[in-house]
């Protein structure tokens, strides 16, 4: 047997958390101590992920690394780890996040930093899980132990309005999961009337034949539970305030790595699980994705709150990853994961220096600010170019992903690239304008002429941002290449069924359910 | 070694016999003498649960009423644990809550032989006698604080109703006699089995009138009325071992006569409880949302959980059956843990049970706050608690049976359930501490105790197999 490594990868940080809980914290004396251990720990998970990377062979499609031990023989429950193209970035983008996390909360978190540290490194664990699990249950498992730690952090940790913001984070998350619950229960019912046994084996459930009209339904419940999770207009509402009051360090994984755990549950399950529904469904969710990327880019126009702009800017630039997955392309989907990694980069560094100002000014209002330049020049470089990199700069990471998901949607329906096209100018606009009304301009507020720039620790989680964003804008085929195989065969799947099974779907009664 | 027809009653003598003994102890206690008389009953029902472990897969018989078969000795098993963990709390706030020891561990431990004997019957007439030992037991402890008025009304309520429903039981087991000659159940279901029966109004009001019985007992709605009050009025140890004990012994009885004699008539009864189900879910989580008690939000909460129950009685297939038996064990074991907690909250003058008592107890006792999110989040159903775990086992024989629109209710109200576990979380951990009384200190047998819950909750959410493998075992030599 070779070395566990993917097992590694997600124990590491839950076991942190656990040993965590044996330093004695009173009155916050090993604030410290335990500060350094969490970092570290986090670190020693990123390396791991590298390493996964490295040992990664690009050429192949198939689950690498694969770890598999029977857990509930009667239902076929395996413990079943593997990574493929599209979930390695992703694992490692979350190691790569989750010290930038940890580092962010060193200024603003003084009580319980235990507690926050340990709440953060299990959600690292349950994150990594997710991406990870190749059996159903097992990432059913994953995916809803994943709230409990997140509302811990926005409900403790978080700003005025936080209780109100967790228990709906968490209601929101859970009424969507549940209904996938229950499909996945189905599938697994399906597998044993089909073959005499349970199972929740991803692959083994991917080459199950399903009625259409079953996909129909369990499609839905599926994409439910991603949308909430994405979000997809309009079962986004639940993020903004999720976003404004979660603790920076919450928001920086909140934006970075949690959303996409509705785009990747889309790629990974909902679509290949039920082509034929996702045929069917493909232009309904663009449709959606589409009025998301507009509605809110129009809403992260007008909002006075740094932190609810960027906010509704993830709607946005998720409508684009929505959108790239439902072209069913090579560029659609090469482009949608692309995105993911580029706006968990981009949206996160926002967070973070967002983080800094209002632990500055304990104010997030744009109103408030104002010629910030001149008085922390290196923090609005660093912004400047976070900014430039979610709008779409080319050079920088966000051009690639967007041009790739215009390109594979343009292929598909002309139609959408239109309306996703305004969204790209409407990013432009609330990016730049905010830029220019915060760090432009005079300085208006006296409280803003001794702010200080960067510290060290600060500039220890700018830099890898902006690092990771010019390399990711300059150097994309690094990227795009691990993914190559694993999102062509899974293109291949989904168009085998859009040309051999579209005549199947019972077209005329669905409509009728539809409506 | 006894002759080998009491082999099957011997867990249940184990606890009578260590609670006559108890009674002697306390009946020869010199006044102001401290006694330890809980000792005595853990020691039976350590026997009781050995005795249970020798008797597994032997399916021994006695009189021909008592079956010890694996199915029963689960559930005999699930009792003694809940007993068990019942006389650690009890330990840990007895004392403190002045209530008087002798008789409190004597009806504990007679209601768990009427529980043990309720779940191993095989015969109508004895389960109605075992149902009168438990209940008599526990309509006294309900009023156990007799200078309480909440306790007395408590307790005269559920007497009231529950003597109702052993009336209506009584009398289903009447028309059962009448029509099949028998009270045995193995008698009853050869004679149904054989007998074309179905639609005839005689059996209907049979089915009937046992339903209504077993629903007030395991507080089903429309007959749940007394569970909320019974369950605010009793010390939070009773109602912690109410709230879990009786509706174990209760529902293995109930999928013993129903999945067993009347599975011949399942067409006719299963629509009923499939409403009863539905409407128990909803109704419990719904009106939970709106209590400010913390002991009556968990009654509203036990209530929807013998919602779920009913899910995989309705389901009545091999994945259902072994479900309930994964269920009872595990909702046994969390239910207690969170009873346990407010138990160790309590003092004698007040009862610290509402919800805004509970304000900022993450900064008073830390370890508390944390077993109680661990017990809720699991009554809420989150991985990787038991809870999750036997949600959806429960869930997965409804689709499994193709109730579909059940397992879909079953998982919505599941989740408005979670939000008013939350709601004692945020005040836990998100609430200032402003306004809250300080809470006495905790013992170090009732944190053991609590700890040890918490440890299966965990064991049984990542670790289910091994459990689950034993509730498939049990139900494969019966039904």
């Amino acid at each position: 047997m070779t070395f566990p490594l993917l097992t590694v990868s997600w124990l590491l940080p839950l076991a942190g958390a656990i040993a965590l809980l044996f330093f004695g914290n009173k009155d916050g004396r090993n604030n410290a101590l335990i500060r350094w251990v969490a970092l570290g720990l986090s670190l020693l998970t990123f390396a791991v992920t590298l390493v996964i990377w490295a040992g990664f062979d690009s050429s192949s499609a198939d689950f690498q690394m694969v770890e598999r031990h029977a857990w509930i023989p009667a239902f076929g429950i395996d413990y079943y780890l593997g990574i493929d193209g599209i979930s390695l970035l992703l694992v490692v983008l979350t190691g790569f996040l989750t010290p930038i996390a940890l580092l962010s909360s060193w200024g603003s978190v003084e009580t319980k930093v235990r507690e926050f540290s340990m709440f953060l490194l299990a959600l690292e664990a349950a994150m990594i899980g997710v991406f990870l699990s190749l059996d159903l249950f097992l990432f059913y498992v994953f995916w809803d132990a994943m709230l409990i730690p997140m509302y811990f952090l926005i409900g403790i940790w978080g700003y005025d309005n936080r209780i109100y913001a967790a228990v709906k984070f968490m209601l929101y998350t859970m009424a969507g999961s549940v209904l996938m619950l229950v499909a996945i229960l189905g599938l697994a019912y399906l597998h044993s009337a089909a073959t005499g046994s349970y199972s929740f084996d991803l692959l083994k459930l991917y080459a199950l034949d399903i009625a259409p009209r079953t996909q129909f339904w369990f499609f839905l419940a599926f994409a439910l539970a991603f949308a909430i999770k994405v979000p997809l207009f309009p079962f986004h509402t639940w993020l903004p305030d999720a976003h404004v009051q979660a603790p920076t360090a919450g928001s920086v994984i909140l934006a970075g790595v949690l959303l996409k755990m509705g785009t990747y549950g889309l790629v990974r399950f909902a679509f290949p699980l039920f082509p034929a529904a996702a045929v069917y469904f493909a232009p309904w969710l663009a449709l959606l994705a589409v009025i998301g990327i507009i509605y809110g880019a129009l809403v992260a126009m007008i909002q006075p709150d740094m932190k609810k702009l960027v906010a509704y800017s993830s709607v946005s630039h998720l409508g684009f990853v929505v959108l790239g997955i439902c072209a069913m392309n090579m560029q659609g989907v090469q482009g949608a994961v692309y995105q993911m990694l580029a706006h968990g980069v981009s949206t996160g560094g926002l967070f973070l220096i967002v983080g800094m100002l209002s632990d500055r000014r304990h104010t997030r209002l744009i109103s408030e600010f104002g010629g910030l330049r001149h008085v922390m020049p290196k923090l609005s470089a660093a912004f400047l170019i976070m900014t430039l990199a979610s709008i779409g700069l080319p050079g920088l990471n966000g051009f690639v992903g967007e041009f790739l998901i215009m390109l594979g949607a343009f292929r598909w329906d002309p139609r959408f690239v239109v309306a996703a096209g305004l969204g790209v100018i409407l990013s432009a606009v609330y990016m730049l304008w905010m830029l220019q009304r915060v760090f432009y301009g005079r300085i208006r507020h006296e409280d803003n002429q001794a702010l200080p720039d960067l510290q060290p620790r600060e500039w220890a989680g700018v830099l890898p941002l902006c690092a990771a964003a010019l390399v990711m804008g300059i150097f994309p085929t690094f990227f795009l290449k691990p993914m190559e195989a694993s999102v062509e065969r899974l293109v291949q799947r989904l168009q085998t069924a859009q040309t051999f099974r579209v005549e199947n779907v019972p077209a005329p009664r669905i409509p009728q359910a539809e409506r | 070694m006894l002759n080998s027809s009491f082999d099957a009653v011997v867990p249940m003598l184990c606890v009578v016999l260590s609670a006559l003994a108890s009674m002697t102890a306390e009946a020869f206690r010199k006044k102001g003498e401290r006694m330890p008389i809980g000792g005595l009953g853990i020691v039976g029902l350590v026997a009781a649960g050995v005795s249970t472990v020798i008797l597994w897969n032997r399916n021994t018989t006695s009189f021909g009423v008592i079956a010890a078969d694996n199915f029963g000795l689960f559930v005999t098993g699930i009792l003694v644990i809940v007993g068990l963990l019942t006389f650690l709390f009890s330990s840990a706030v007895i004392e403190r809550n002045q209530l008087p020891a002798g008789e409190y561990y004597t009806l504990l431990l007679f209601s768990i032989a009427g529980m043990i004997m309720m779940a191993t019957a095989t015969d109508l007439l004895v389960i109605f006698v075992a149902l009168e030992v438990l209940s008599l037991s526990v309509y006294v402890l309900t009023g156990l604080r007799r200078d309480d008025p909440r306790a007395t009304e408590a307790a005269f309520k559920y007497f009231l109703l529950g003597a109702f429903s052993s009336a209506f039981f009584l009398y289903g087991i009447a028309f059962t006699y009448g029509l099949t000659g028998s009270t045995r159940l193995d008698r009853i279901g050869a004679f149904l089995a054989a007998q074309a029966l179905t639609g005839s109004p005689m059996i209907l009001i049979a089915v009937g009138l046992l339903i209504v019985g077993f629903a007030f007992k395991i507080s089903a709605v429309p007959f749940h009325m007394w569970t909320p009050d019974a369950y605010e009025g009793a010390p939070a140890v009773v109602t912690g071992f109410m709230s879990t004990g009786v509706k174990a012994a209760a529902f293995a009885s109930f999928a013993r006569v129903f999945l067993s004699s009347f599975e011949p008539f399942s067409a006719d009864w299963v629509p009923v409880l499939w409403v009863v189900a539905v409407a128990t879910m909803v109704v419990g989580t719904v009106v939970g949302v709106a209590q400010t008690n913390l002991k009556r939000m968990l009654a509203y909460s036990s209530i929807a959980h013998g919602g779920y129950l009913l899910v995989g009685l309705v389901s009545a297939n091999q994945v259902g059956k072994a479900s309930i038996l994964f269920y009872l064990l595990a909702y046994a074991v969390t239910n207690l843990a969170a009873f346990g907690v407010i138990a160790m909250l309590g003092a004698r003058d007040r009862a610290n049970d509402e919800l805004s008592d509970y304000k900022g107890l993450w900064h008073s006792h830390p370890m508390l706050a944390a077993l109680m999110t661990v017990a809720l989040l699991s009554l809420g159903g989150l991985p990787p608690t038991a809870g999750f775990i036997a949600k959806w086992y429960i869930f997965s024989a409804a689709v499994s049976a193709g109730y579909y629109g059940l397992a879909v209710i079953g998982m919505l109200t599941s989740v408005i359930s979670v939000f008013f576990y939350l709601r004692v979380v945020v005040m836990m951990y998100m609430a200032d501490r402003e306004g809250a009384s300080a809470p006495p200190p905790v013992t170090g047998v009732g944190m053991a105790a609590l700890a040890v819950a918490i440890i299966v909750i965990f064991i049984l959410g990542i670790l289910p197999a091994p459990v689950m493998t034993l509730a498939a075992q049990s139900i494969a030599t019966i039904f």
